[in-house]
């Protein structure tokens, strides 16, 4: 279990030769067109201040040129800031000299790449005992390591394979156990999953939630994906030119969108598998009739087992067994179905 | 020129500097240079003698060891740097023919030159190669040498060789891998330069330092490109030992010296042959052997 969070404070990165000169510009409110017309600097991140738990999934979102994937490489910077912190176990990541950074990243995190990023001379096992090599830990006891965590991702057999063999989905998972191996505390996921197929995609969100439940690392993931963020994030963050536009759980991005901006990307998605049933139950009436439904069950599984036992009311319990609530038909389906607004114009659209 | 009767004479004649400036300058110049050198003559000596005593060792091993002893580790080694038998066999045949018309003496003269000169072009050329990779400040430096280098006519980098070190192997030598070095620096640059950024953030995200990085990642990454080099390099030494004849290399090289000289058409050709075969298997044999250091890659996922 990871023992401590990630504080991002006031983060600023322009691109361009005079960067820092124009962060107090920036801060005044000169915009990202401003900048880059008046003086050829591009604005990557505004003002970014996200604290992200331990031991918790955090996912930020945003569509490319967002600033997402130069957010991510700021906590194990990759990439310099222009201006701002991240913290990390009381000590600010940006203000390490090269040798302390150097064993920052050796054995606080791990990172797993969009493009995979695997070295291809070496084999699977080889690629996966990397991060040890590079802390200097002999073959002997490396290799047991990286044999177990090879299992665990279930590439047994391909050992000794070299990634040109493998296909898409087989190669991430190469570097998901390679990021493991090292047993750091934090887990950088840079859109570890889009390349992959959609099928494939599904498959290995699942390989990292069975994974996060046992393991409780800090996990940075990100992704363009909305319904990936949600079935993932413990906690989410929206960016938009190089801005936090929202942040929060799945729950209060859905049920309330900050702008018009995350209204249309809330629109698509499947709201009954993200809203809680504690959510949208009624007070507990003193009946406790119908099926007994945990209180952070999704609102499909929800319909899912009252429909299967024939029932229309369940009682909402909490982690103790008591009855907080009430729930039924008729208020869960009011809830999945998307607001009115935007189901007409849907509709009109069709 | 009729159109010369209207104009100036400096805008028809190229108004050269003078004969007598010319000629006090390169006597100025040739004079400071031969000074130097024997001035520094002992320097000189001393750089020489373990070339020398190099060369002498492998060229004397070449030459008085029985022919079918260097035959067969010459196959031996083709054999396991191609794993292939046809270059094998191949190199079995070309190197039988030029013993049966009486080259096989000189050839191994020529073998222990390129040898050597390939060496000392790989020591000298694959450090130079990674610090121009590393730093764009080295690369602006060493390009525009590299260009001159390679631009330059063989026969010229003779002159400064023959004055500094005097007529002989070890001249000989140097100017061949003067000649042969560029292509080791070119490719080994080019080649960590091509290395995949993604896989260097990688690298850099699990806190590779410089060293590692270099040699996890770019030296093996890189070594298809090097052994491209490598292979030119050769190529380029062989050529080069032709002209180095001039200055008293021995071998394949003199004898088609002789062979212009005296318009010996048959035995300019056979020597010329000789050449050629080497070179074909010193090709064929690194090569088969780049391949095989990239397997990895063959092998792609359908």
């Amino acid at each position: 279990m990871a023992s401590h969070g990630i504080e991002i404070k006031g983060l600023y990165k322009i691109f361009g030769a005079n960067a820092r000169q124009h962060v107090e510009a920036v801060r005044n409110g000169l915009s990202k067109a401003e900048l880059n017309e008046r003086y050829g600097h591009v604005l990557g991140l505004k003002d970014i201040n996200i604290s992200m738990p331990a031991g918790g999934i955090t996912v930020v979102m945003g569509l490319s040129g967002s600033g997402k994937s130069t957010l991510i490489r700021h906590i194990n910077r990759l990439i310099e800031p222009t201006y701002g912190e991240v913290v990390y176990d009381g000590v600010n990541v940006c203000g390490m000299n090269e040798r302390d950074l150097r064993e920052f990243r050796r054995h606080k995190t791990a990172m797993v790449f969009q493009k995979f990023a695997l070295l291809p001379h070496r084999t699977v096992i080889e690629n996966t005992v990397y991060g040890l090599d590079i802390q200097g830990v002999p073959r002997s006891e490396s290799l047991k390591k990286g044999q177990y965590w090879i299992e665990r991702v279930g590439l047994t057999g391909f050992e000794n394979h070299y990634p040109n063999q493998l296909s898409g989905g087989m190669q991430q998972r190469v570097g998901l156990a390679r990021a493991l191996t090292n047993d750091a505390d934090i887990l950088l996921m840079d859109e570890a999953y889009s390349a992959l197929d959609p099928l494939i995609r599904v498959d290995m969100q699942t390989v990292l939630l069975d994974l996060q439940a046992e393991l409780k690392k800090t996990v940075v993931f990100i992704t363009h994906d909305l319904d990936e963020a949600l079935r993932l994030g413990d906690k989410i963050t929206i960016l938009r030119d190089g801005q936090v536009v929202q942040q929060g759980t799945g729950q209060e991005i859905v049920l309330s969108p900050a702008d018009d901006y995350i209204t249309a990307f809330v629109k698509e998605v499947n709201r009954g598998r993200v809203i809680q049933a504690k959510t949208v139950m009624k007070p507990f009436d003193g009946l406790a009739d119908g099926v007994r439904i945990e209180a952070t069950t999704t609102l499909e599984a929800a319909a899912k087992a009252m429909t299967e036992s024939g029932q229309t009311k369940a009682t909402i319990i909490d982690e103790a067994g008591t009855p907080t609530g009430t729930l039924d038909l008729q208020t869960m389906m009011a809830a999945m179905v998307t607001p009115a607004g935007s189901d007409t114009s849907k509709m009109a659209a069709e | 020129m009729a159109i010369c009767e209207f104009l100036p004479r400096a805008f028809c004649r190229f108004p050269a500097i003078s004969d007598s400036y010319i000629r006090q300058a390169r006597q100025v110049i040739d004079d400071g240079f031969r000074g130097l050198v024997r001035e520094y003559g002992y320097i000189i000596d001393a750089l020489k003698a373990p070339l020398q005593w190099f060369l002498n060792y492998l060229e004397r091993l070449f030459t008085t060891s029985p022919w079918t002893v260097v035959l067969i580790v010459m196959l031996v080694v083709v054999y396991f740097g191609s794993r292939s038998i046809r270059i094998t066999v191949g190199t079995a045949i070309g190197m039988l023919l030029i013993g049966l018309v009486g080259l096989w003496e000189d050839t191994m003269t020529t073998l222990a030159i390129v040898t050597v000169s390939t060496l000392i072009a790989i020591i000298i050329g694959l450090p130079i190669g990674i610090l121009m990779a590393r730093s764009e400040r080295v690369q602006g430096v060493i390009n525009p040498i590299l260009d001159v280098m390679q631009t330059m006519p063989s026969f010229v980098y003779l002159i400064p060789v023959v004055v500094i070190f005097g007529i002989g192997k070890v001249p000989g030598l140097i100017a061949v891998v003067i000649y042969a070095v560029p292509p080791m620096i070119r490719l080994t640059n080019l080649g960590i330069r091509l290395v995949d950024k993604e896989v260097l953030e990688a690298a850099d995200a699990f806190g590779s330092s410089r060293g590692q990085k270099l040699w996890n990642v770019q030296m093996p990454l890189a070594l298809p490109t090097i052994m491209a080099g490598i292979n030119q390099t050769i190529m380029m030494s062989l050529a080069m030992v032709v002209v180095a004849s001039m200055v008293g290399v021995g071998g394949l090289g003199r004898n088609t010296l002789q062979a212009i000289n005296n318009q010996f058409f048959t035995y300019g050709f056979l020597n010329g042959f000789a050449l050629v075969a080497i070179a074909i298997i010193f090709d064929r044999t690194s090569q088969a052997f780049g391949m095989r250091l990239q397997r990895h890659s063959e092998v792609v996922h359908g």
